[in-house]
C-alpha cells in the first residue's frame, strides 16, 4: 500500500505547554487510522497541525511525499484534506444543505461578477450540487433534515451534518475529531456505520475517539499519545497488549 | 414565485408609483435619498451582516467618489462618468490596499482600523482646500448621460429607482451563489470555512473593496443630484448613520437594508426641530436596537410571520 501522509518528529508548544512532542507515524492510503489517548494528550492539536490550522514548531508532514507543514487550512483543502471537529464548527447562520454546499465550495465557479449578474449556468449548477448535498445528507443518515435550518437540529445530527460537509468536499483523506463523542449508545453504533461507510468508499479515514469499541471495531491502526507524546503504534492487538498503554490509557479505563 | 421575486416585485412596484403619489417636490427628493442611500446599505450589509465584519469609515469612500465628480470635472474637465469610474477605481485600489493588513486584524482592530482611514480621508478632503473647496465643499457640474443632462428631480429618481432595483436582484443573487455561501460560512465559523477551502482573507478583502466601490458610486451620484459636496460626505457620524441603517433594517437582510435605508433617511427629517441633536438620537437608537431588537426589523418580523428572507 502507498503512504499517503507521513509525519516525522513533530512538535508544537504552547509557551510552557508541549502539546505535540516529537510524534513521528505513516498513514497508509485507504485504510482507517485512529489517535487515541487520555484527555489532553494532544490529539486535537495533532489534527489541528496536520491539517494546517497550527503550524508546528518543528518537525515535518509529508502528503504523498510533499511537505506540506506550515500550509494553510485552505490550500490542504485543495490537496483533499477533509475535516470535522470535536466542538462542532457548524454555520448557524445558513440552513442545513448550505452548509454542505458549501464542503463543495473549491469545486464550484467562485467569481463575484458572475454571481452578482446571474450568469447563464451558474443556477443549474447550483441546483445540481443542491441535489449531490441532499444525497449527500441521506448517506450520513440526515434525509429528513434537508429543508432544516442548521440551528434547528439536535447536538447529534450536526455531528453527522459535519461528516456530510466534508464529504462534499470528495476528500482523499478526512479527519474525524470524536463523531460519537455526546452520542448516545444507539447514534454511536450508527456512527460507526457511517464512518465504515465513508472508508469503504475509498476514502482514507483518520479518527480520535475516546469510544474503545468503536475504535477497536474500525481500526487498521491505532495511535497512542500521552502528554503529548507518541506511547505506541500498532493494530489493534499489537496496542491492546502493550505494557505502556495499559498502564497509562486502558488499564485506567477497562 | 421565490419569496425573493416576490421581494424585488414588490419593490419595483413601490418605486414606479411613489413619484404619482409622491405630494409634492419635497417627498420626491427625500425618495431619491432614500433610494441612493438604500443602495448604499446593500452594499455595506453585504460586509456586515453577511461577511460579519464591519466598516465605520464607508463615509469616506463615498467622499473619495463624491469628491471625484466634483474635482476631476471641474478642474480637469474630465467627462462626468469617467469622473465617477476614476472615483470608484481610486476607491477599489485604496480600499484593496488597506483591507489586506486590516483583515488579518480581529475584532476591534478591524472597527479602529476603518474608523482612522475614514477620518483621514474626510481630513484630506479639508485640508486639500485649493482643489476641494476646503470646509466650505464645492459645486459639482451637472451630470450629461447619452447626450442629455440629468437636472430634474423626476429624471433623477428614475435612474436611481432602476439602479435600486439592479442592486437588490444581483445582492440577492450574490448571497444565494458559492462566492456568497463562502461568505456567510466565514461568518458563522472561520476554522470550518478555512479548511473547506475558503481563502478567508481574500473573501473580505473582495467584499470590502465592493461595498467600499458601491459607496463610492453613489458618492458620486449624490454630488451630482445634490449639485454640491461638502466633507460632511465623509463624516465619522455619516459612516454611523450607515451603519445604524444596517442594524436597524436587518443584518444579513437585503430587504431589511432597504427599510432601515428609507427610515433613517427620513428620520433628521422628522427630528429637524432637534438641532444638533440628531447625532445623540441615531447614537441612541443604534444602542436600543442592539439591545432590544438586535436582529433588526425585517428578520425579527420574519421570523414573527413564518418566512421571507
Ligand atoms: N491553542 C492552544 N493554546 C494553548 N494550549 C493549547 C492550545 N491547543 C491545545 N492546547 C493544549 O494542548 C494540550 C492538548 O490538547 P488537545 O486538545 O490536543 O487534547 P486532546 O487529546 O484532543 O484531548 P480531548 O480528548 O480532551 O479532546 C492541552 O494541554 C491543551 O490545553
Ligand atoms: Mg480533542
Amino acid at each position: 500500500m502507498a503512504r499517503l501522509l507521513e509525519v516525522s518528529d513533530l512538535s508544537i508548544h504552547f509557551g510552557g505547554v508541549k502539546a505535540v512532542q516529537n510524534v513521528s507515524f505513516g498513514i497508509d492510503a485507504g485504510i482507517v487510522y485512529s489517535v487515541i489517548g487520555p484527555n489532553g494528550a494532544g490529539k486535537t492539536t495533532l489534527f489541528n497541525l496536520i491539517t494546517g490550522v497550527y503550524k508546528p514548531t518543528a518537525g515535518e508532514i509529508r502528503l504523498d511525499g510533499e511537505a506540506i507543514h506550515g500550509r494553510s487550512p485552505n490550500e490542504l483543502a485543495r490537496r483533499g484534506m477533509a475535516r470535522t471537529f470535536q466542538n462542532l464548527q457548524i454555520c448557524m447562520n445558513m440552513s442545513a444543505i448550505e452548509n454542505v454546499m458549501v464542503g463543495a465550495h473549491l469545486r464550484l465557479d467562485r467569481n463575484l461578477v458572475k454571481a452578482a449578474l446571474r450568469f447563464p449556468g451558474l443556477k443549474r449548477r447550483d441546483r445540481e450540487l443542491r441535489d449531490e448535498a441532499a444525497q449527500l445528507m441521506d448517506f450520513v443518515g440526515l434525509g429528513q433534515y434537508v429543508e432544516a435550518r442548521a440551528d434547528s437540529m439536535p447536538y447529534g445530527a450536526l455531528k453527522r451534518l459535519e461528516i456530510a460537509r466534508a464529504l462534499a468536499m470528495k476528500p482523499r483523506l478526512i479527519f474525524l475529531d470524536e463523531p460519537a463523542a455526546g452520542l448516545n449508545p444507539k447514534e454511536t453504533i450508527e456512527v460507526d456505520h457511517l464512518v465504515r461507510k465513508v472508508a469503504d468508499s475509498g476514502v482514507t479515514v483518520v479518527l480520535v475517539e475516546h469510544d474503545m469499541k468503536m475504535v477497536m471495531n474500525l481500526s487498521d491502526r491505532i495511535l497512542v499519545l500521552d502528554y503529548g507524546k507518541k506511547l505506541a503504534e500498532g493494530t489493534g492487538e499489537e496496542v491492546r497488549r502493550n505494557p505502556d498503554v495499559i498502564a497509562a490509557y486502558l488499564g485506567a479505563h477497562a | 414565485m421565490k419569496s425573493t421575486t416576490i421581494g424585488i416585485l414588490v419593490v419595483a412596484a413601490i418605486l414606479v408609483v411613489l413619484p404619482f403619489v409622491a405630494p409634492n417636490a419635497y417627498y420626491l427628493d427625500l425618495t431619491v435619498r432614500m433610494a441612493i442611500n438604500a443602495i448604499i446599505v446593500l452594499g455595506l450589509n453585504l460586509l456586515i451582516g453577511f461577511a460579519g465584519q464591519i466598516s465605520l469609515g464607508h463615509a469616506g469612500f463615498l467622499g473619495i467618489g463624491a469628491y471625484a465628480s466634483a474635482v476631476l470635472p471641474t478642474h480637469f474637465g474630465w467627462h462626468p462618468l469617467v469622473a465617477m469610474g476614476a472615483g470608484a477605481a481610486a476607491t477599489a485600489v485604496l480600499a484593496g490596499l488597506v483591507a489586506r493588513p486590516i483583515f488579518k486584524l480581529k475584532g476591534h482592530y478591524l472597527a479602529m482600523a476603518t474608523l482612522g482611514l475614514g477620518i483621514i480621508i474626510n481630513i484630506a478632503l479639508r485640508n486639500e482646500a485649493q482643489w476641494t473647496g476646503g470646509p466650505d465643499g464645492m459645486p459639482v457640474p451637472a451630470m450629461g448621460l447619452f447626450g442629455f443632462e440629468l437636472s430634474t428631480d423626476r429624471q433623477w429618481y428614475w435612474v436611481v429607482a432602476a439602479l435600486l432595483v439592479i442592486s437588490v436582484w444581483a445582492s440577492l443573487n450574490l448571497i444565494d451563489s458559492p462566492f456568497g455561501r463562502a461568505l456567510r460560512a466565514l461568518h458563522g465559523s472561520e476554522v470550518a470555512s478555512q479548511v473547506v477551502g475558503v481563502d478567508v482573507v481574500r473573501y473580505k478583502v473582495a467584499i470590502f473593496v465592493m461595498s467600499a466601490v458601491f459607496a463610492s458610486l453613489m458618492g458620486s451620484v449624490t454630488a451630482h443630484y445634490i449639485g454640491f459636496v461638502s466633507p460632511n460626505f465623509a463624516d465619522f457620524f455619516h459612516s454611523i448613520e450607515l451603519v445604524t441603517m444596517v442594524v436597524v433594517g436587518g443584518m444579513a437582510s437585503v430587504f431589511g437594508s432597504l427599510v432601515g435605508a428609507v427610515l433613517l433617511t427620513a428620520l433628521p427629517q422628522a427630528l429637524a426641530t432637534f438641532e444638533g441633536w440628531e447625532t445623540v438620537v441615531f447614537g441612541a437608537i443604534l444602542m436600543g436596537f442592539m439591545i432590544f431588537l438586535p436582529k433588526g426589523i425585517v428578520p425579527t418580523l420574519a421570523a414573527k410571520f413564518g418566512k421571507g428572507d
